[in-house]
């Protein structure tokens, strides 16, 4: 659909506001704005990180030292992590697309704090600025790990702090992101539309956000005491002044173990509004998909001792928390079951976003699985801390997240930016990035099980063959996600007119103009029934 | 940038909600040290008792008081407006500021006089008392640190709402900033009622 003829139609991308260009969108609190907003700065990170961990994969190539020194490449990892856990995955999915697509679902002109919106964006900027700084500025690169586990985080003499402040900073934009997410949907929902006839992204994004919530001011204390140790030298965990360095263990990871459902929640959030677009058919189960995005947020509160198993906790809080990994999984699996018997009988049409989706399911599967060895006690003796935990994340977070972002951002696209990308060279990114993908991150499940250490500079020569097959695949990847963001970036204002509903989607955002006016409707729907009606039962 | 359309949907139901969402994330940021007392406590039982007993329990209780009165002329306040009496509102509110001023300057003389003892966190002296004593100076200067601060983002907040209140911006028909200050300010009050108690009285 073409701009317009009305003042309310003009479209988000071409509004006048107070300000021309730039200063337009860094003023802007229009949640679309926003999300592009938080989108384009996403990428630059993503590439200076992206690049981070090409550069350890090349290191790790051959034994021995190749391209950086041992503390250069722990500096790597540690920033590899702290811009990827805190930078781009925590907020990731709900920041852009939950901002973009949330407010319109739900049949909303705006979040319901929209100032607040554009500050936690600004907050982000802030965080995500002080955690490059640290690879910069003053003693050198932190070298803790994105976990920064005590005491060698309140020892080490390189730029630690500026990376918790950098941690703590974006926990609180990742807080009141939750908070507005919160109040959006309790507040703002369309005439008629009750929580279960809400879609299914907006319910996984009411799930996340309580978790951002509850979860991340833990992170904040904990970052906060970990300063303390450095700077006042109160010792809460430091054994000679008294403290307990496994009570850091346990702070940590009951913000960062919800954390991770704050990063994969979303996603499922986005697939499971592909699913039924793309087979043309209800999904399977809307109430199960709902219900367990809940129970998924809430049991994964109880499960952080997993990762502390060889930490010395004692035998029954081993077992128990072993046994709620073990429940954790079922919610994730019923979600699973529901994508493909939503996929069963439908009128499938393989576009990129489901082929990304099905492929979100196939790497988070490999990625759950493998999650289940190490929840298990007695094989995760054998697995702690080896390369096999990596292969092990970035199977969930950058198979199960990335993967559904890539899926997210394909089926957007149209509605964002009006046009449409080219499909040809979608499914060709789409072959990279799957190949790639598998090939840099299989080899680690085998060289972890033979033994190879995590966050190792050196390693022994029966491991060369599994560090080289990652650094073709993770040339592969690369190319794929270079191919990618171009066929994107470039169709964007030379790709054909997007429609209003390419896709034959019947969610709320696929019922206006793309790219949607600013205001986002003339006039707000009354919904009179469920979400996912395709005009048959 | 003001958007002329986001004003029409002003929401105080909606606005209070953020607030109560939010003073849930503060009662979590020092639900965090208080797990932490609770965990040196049961193991450093005795070096707390001795410890809390160093703590000036008379100027604990004055602060415990001002800070009361303080929450009770923010409450006050916000009867007034509602009132409409914006006069009255402001004067309460200033008021709320000055006590919160005494219960500074009472906290500033409490950390001085143990400053003087030279009992703060890497100090030669607490290093050489047992380990349950120090844990606990730790505690007590991060927990009352951390909410002497709470209390001057409050006094901001609550220094904002003033001249909201005398350029009409605050008024009996709308004054959810004013509330959503005052119910940030009975928070500040709140953890301040479980410090006291967990820092002071329990020797």
């Amino acid at each position: 659909m073409s701009t317009s003829e009305t003042h309310a139609q003009v479209s988000y991308l071409e509004h006048q506001g107070k300000y021309k260009g730039i200063l337009g969108w860094l003023t802007s609190t229009d949640h679309k704005r926003i999300a592009l907003l938080y989108m384009y700065s996403m990428l630059v990170f993503f590439s200076v990180s992206a690049i981070l961990g090409l550069l350890m994969t090349i290191e790790k190539a051959a034994p021995g030292q190749d391209i950086m020194t041992a503390q250069q490449y722990n500096g790597f990892f540690t920033i590899h992590g702290v811009i990827m856990i805190f930078i781009i995955v925590i907020p990731g999915l709900a920041a852009v697309f939950g901002n973009f697509a949330l407010p319109i679902m739900i049949g909303a002109r705006d979040v319901a704090f929209p100032k607040l919106n554009l500050f936690s964006w600004y907050l982000y900027i802030i965080g995500a600025i002080l955690g490059v700084l640290s690879q910069f500025a003053g003693d050198g690169p932190p070298d803790t790990g994105w976990t920064f586990y005590v005491p060698y985080s309140a020892e080490s003499s390189t730029n630690v702090i500026f990376a918790l402040t950098a941690a703590f900073v974006l926990g609180f934009s990742s807080i009141l992101t939750g908070l507005n997410f919160i109040v959006t949907i309790h507040r703002m929902r369309a005439p008629g539309m009750t929580f279960f006839k809400m879609p299914l992204f907006p319910w996984s994004l009411y799930a996340t956000a309580w978790i951002q919530l509850l979860a991340t001011p833990i992170i904040g204390i904990t970052l906060l005491m970990v300063i303390a140790e450095r700077v006042l030298h109160i010792g809460f965990f430091d054994p000679a002044l008294g403290g307990d360095p496994v009570l850091f263990q346990h702070l940590f990871w009951i913000y960062s173990h919800p954390a991770v459902y704050i990063m994969i929640l979303p996603a499922m959030g986005v697939v499971t509004e592909i699913f039924p677009t793309f087979s043309q058919k209800p999904v399977f189960g809307y109430g199960a998909i709902a219900i367990s995005s809940l129970a998924i947020a809430f049991v994964g509160y109880f499960v952080w001792g997993h990762h502390m198993f060889t930490s010395g906790i004692s035998y029954w809080s081993r077992w128990f928390f072993s046994f709620l990994t073990f429940i954790v999984a079922i919610p994730s699996a019923i979600k699973v079951f529901n994508w493909v018997s939503t996929m069963y009988g439908g009128s499938i049409d393989m576009k990129p976003p489901l082929l990304y989706a099905i492929s979100f399911i196939f790497l988070f599967m490999i990625g759950g699985f493998t999650g289940l060895t190490l929840g298990s006690l007695a094989t995760n003796i054998q697995l702690h801390d080896t390369s096999f935990v990596v292969a092990h994340f970035h199977y969930i977070i950058f198979g199960g997240m990335g993967f559904a972002f890539f899926a997210g951002i394909h089926y957007w696209y149209p509605k964002i930016y009006g046009r449409m990308y080219s499909n040809r060279w979608a499914y060709i990114g789409w072959g990279f990035l799957f190949t790639g993908f598998n090939l840099l991150y299989f080899p680690q499940f085998i060289i972890g099980i033979q033994g190879m250490p995590r966050r190792y500079f050196d390693y022994l020569p029966e491991f060369q063959w599994g560090h080289f097959l990652s650094l073709i695949g993770a040339i592969i990847l690369l190319s794929g996600f270079i191919i990618m963001v171009s066929n994107l970036i470039y169709h964007r204002r030379k790709g054909a007119i997007a429609p209003a509903n390419p896709w034959k989607g019947v969610t709320l955002e696929w019922q206006i103009p793309s790219p949607p006016p600013v205001e986002n409707f003339d006039e707000i729907p009354t919904i009179t029934r469920k979400p996912y009606f395709f005009g048959k039962d | 940038m003001t958007n002329p359309m986001h004003d029409e949907h002003h929401d105080h139901l909606g606005s209070k909600m953020g607030m109560w969402l939010f003073i849930f994330t503060e009662l979590f940021l020092f639900g965090g040290l208080f797990l932490v007392y609770a965990i040196f406590r049961s193991k450093y039982g005795e070096d707390f008792h001795h410890a809390a007993e160093e703590l000036n329990v008379f100027i604990g209780t004055l602060n415990t008081v001002v800070l009361l009165i303080s929450s009770m002329t923010v409450a006050m306040s916000i009867s007034a407006i509602q009132k409409g009496d914006s006069g009255r509102a402001i004067r309460l509110l200033l008021l709320t500021i000055v006590l919160a001023l005494v219960f500074m300057v009472n906290k500033y003389f409490e950390w001085g006089h143990k400053f003087e003892f030279k009992l703060y966190p890497g100090s030669p002296v607490l290093g050489n008392l047992p380990k349950g004593e120090l844990l606990f100076f730790g505690l007590y200067f991060m927990m009352t640190g951390l909410h002497a601060l709470h209390v001057v983002i409050g006094c901001v907040l609550l220094g904002i709402t003033i001249p909201k209140i005398a350029k009409k911006q605050i008024t009996s028909e709308r004054y959810t900033f004013h509330e959503n200050a005052g119910l940030y300010w009975h928070l500040v009050d709140f953890i301040w009622i479980f410090l006291f108690p967990m820092m002071y009285l329990i020797t």
